[in-house]
């Protein structure tokens, strides 16, 4: 899933001040399960922000929607009567709900009310873990399942580099090496020997690096 | 053994000679004077001179000017190279300004993590990693061409070395990592700072049953102690680094003042040690803002003079 991080409320109330009619909007996905942009949260956003308004004097109306999708224009389109009457969307979906939002809803001011951080999982419950960074080019069937672009701090393919202590990576004793991960996934498999494979140059023209992406199934799209 | 590039320090190992190499950080500034002051009191006692790139993720002057200020004084500098700061573009293109001067030996690295430096929130390039580095140069010079495959004009001729530490974790692919670099064609090694000599040579052990021996050159890389709080620093604070506690203990049991004296004298017993052990082709000598000292373990440890050259 992709996973965010609420905003401070500071944050949040200067983005939208000067405004009556304000609409805080979730989105039923992944900022649901990672428990900071779903219905409950919703809630939790435009009390806050009522209570401020209330404290400061300041007549202004908070209003309260979750969509199924944001990143996703059937959703949006089916809104748009909740959204259109408001003077601003506080969207508290990922970076790509909150673009769409912006997208569909030209003329109105959409701001985003969560940081959003990584694709990842829960470890356990309240705490998620990156895992992804959509290189383009997966690597998991050659590293044991374990990503070192997305896992190690330095993304070294042919890893671990020197800073590797007792299966911590040198940034920090919270970060496992993901090269010793690897190694010792590889070993568990009886795969350690694949370790000495030097793993090519990347093409990286599949991330980031190529530009903004774009995937066609052509017998879909239209 | 024929020679594959101009590069000084080459030509001492392929000569059969041990070799000493040492390695000045460039100042935080402009000035130039700084490390051609550094490099002038260790020349006589060294084969070739590493220039550190940006160590710690300090931002220092570069590696590869600093450099050209030790080529043009008449020495052989080691150009350090991380691919911490610079995409494939960068490097190749470093490499060919490194070779119009003709700069013969380079150090290929990853580089520590932008977190430990001034410049915590930038970014990490890490385009390729040090082992891509070594394939790159060796590449563009076996080759004569770019990544891109277009041929390159006057490619460079450089004697291609990497790090390797024998201490960091996980042990096991400590030998199968070195094994790894030599087939992506590393040249010559210097090792991360070694206190514990008994692991260290069974690492080597290791390195020669599996042949790896007589297809590297390797260098110990040794760090004098100026005092038993950087023992402990380093056993304690640095990465990979691993400083046995009876290293600790002889150093912090003499007087502070004769501290420092004490961590020379073990250097330079590490060295009269390591100089007979077969596979080792030479010493690495890390003095970290120390270089005036390292005539004194050179000449105490019996590598001095060095040899002359045709």
């Amino acid at each position: 899933m992709i996973v965010a991080n609420g905003k401070p409320l500071e944050e949040i109330i200067a983005a939208v001040k000067d405004r009556q009619k304000i609409l805080v909007a979730g989105c039923n996905e992944c900022v649901t399960v990672c428990e900071v942009g779903g219905t409950k949260e919703v809630g939790i956003l435009a009390s806050a922000l009522r209570l401020h308004f209330l404290n400061q004097g300041i007549k202004a109306e908070v209003g309260e929607t979750t969509l199924q999708r944001q990143c996703d224009r059937e959703y949006l389109v089916q809104a748009r009567e909740t959204v259109e009457p408001y003077d601003i969307v506080v969207s508290i979906a990922c970076g790509v709900g909150c673009q769409f939002m912006a997208e569909e809803f030209s003329t109105q001011p959409v701001v985003p009310g969560v940081d959003t951080m990584f694709m990842g999982g829960a470890l356990e419950r309240g705490v998620w873990s990156e895992r992804c960074q959509g290189c383009g080019t997966c690597l998991l069937a050659k590293t044991g399942g374990i990503c070192p672009v997305s896992r190690c701090a330095k993304r070294v393919l042919n890893g671990p580099c020197g800073g590797s202590t007792k299966g911590k990576c040198e940034i920090s004793k919270d970060v496992d090496c993901a090269w010793q991960l690897i190694i010792d996934r590889l070993k568990a498999l009886g795969r350690l020997d694949d370790y000495e494979t030097l793993m090519p140059i990347k093409d990286w023209s599949t991330d980031r690096a190529g530009g903004p992406r774009k995937r066609i199934k052509e017998e879909v799209a239209s | 053994m024929s020679q594959n590039t101009p590069s000084k320090l080459e030509k001492m190992l392929k000569a059969g000679h041990q070799a000493v190499t040492s390695e000045c950080g460039p100042p935080r500034g402009s000035d130039p004077e700084a490390i051609k002051e550094k490099a002038q009191l260790i020349k006589d006692h060294v084969d070739a001179i590493n220039i550190t790139d940006n160590q710690t993720s300090v931002t220092r002057l570069c590696s590869l000017a600093s450099c050209i200020h030790l080529k043009l004084a008449g020495l052989e500098p080691i150009l350090q190279m991380v691919t911490r700061d610079r995409n494939r573009i960068a490097l190749q293109s470093d490499i060919l300004g490194a070779a119009s001067f003709d700069i013969h030996n380079l150090l290929c690295l990853s580089g520590d993590h932008q977190s430990f430096g001034d410049c915590a929130q930038g970014q990490n390039v890490h385009d390729l990693d040090s082992m891509q580095l070594i394939q790159t140069v060796r590449h563009m010079r076996d080759e004569g061409k770019f990544l891109g495959g277009d041929e390159i004009k006057r490619p460079p001729r450089m004697f291609v070395g990497a790090a390797a530490n024998p201490f960091a974790d996980p042990y096991e692919i400590r030998v199968p990592r070195l094994a790894k670099k030599v087939a992506a064609g590393v040249e010559f090694i210097q090792t991360q700072c070694i206190f514990n000599l008994d692991k260290f040579e069974q690492w080597l052990n290791e390195a020669r049953d599996r042949g790896l021996l007589e297809k590297v050159y390797i260098l110990a890389g040794l760090t004098p102690l100026k005092s038993a709080g950087m023992a402990k620093y380093m056993k304690n604070r640095v990465p990979g680094m691993d400083v046995p506690d009876e290293v600790v203990q002889r150093i912090a049991g003499v007087p502070k003042e004769k501290q420092a004296e004490e961590g020379i004298q073990m250097c330079i017993e590490s060295i009269q040690r390591l100089k007979g052990v077969d596979g080792v082709h030479g010493f690495h000598i890390m003095a970290i803002e120390w270089e005036e000292k390292v005539p004194e373990i050179v000449e105490s440890a019996g590598l001095y003079p060095r040899p002359k050259l045709d």
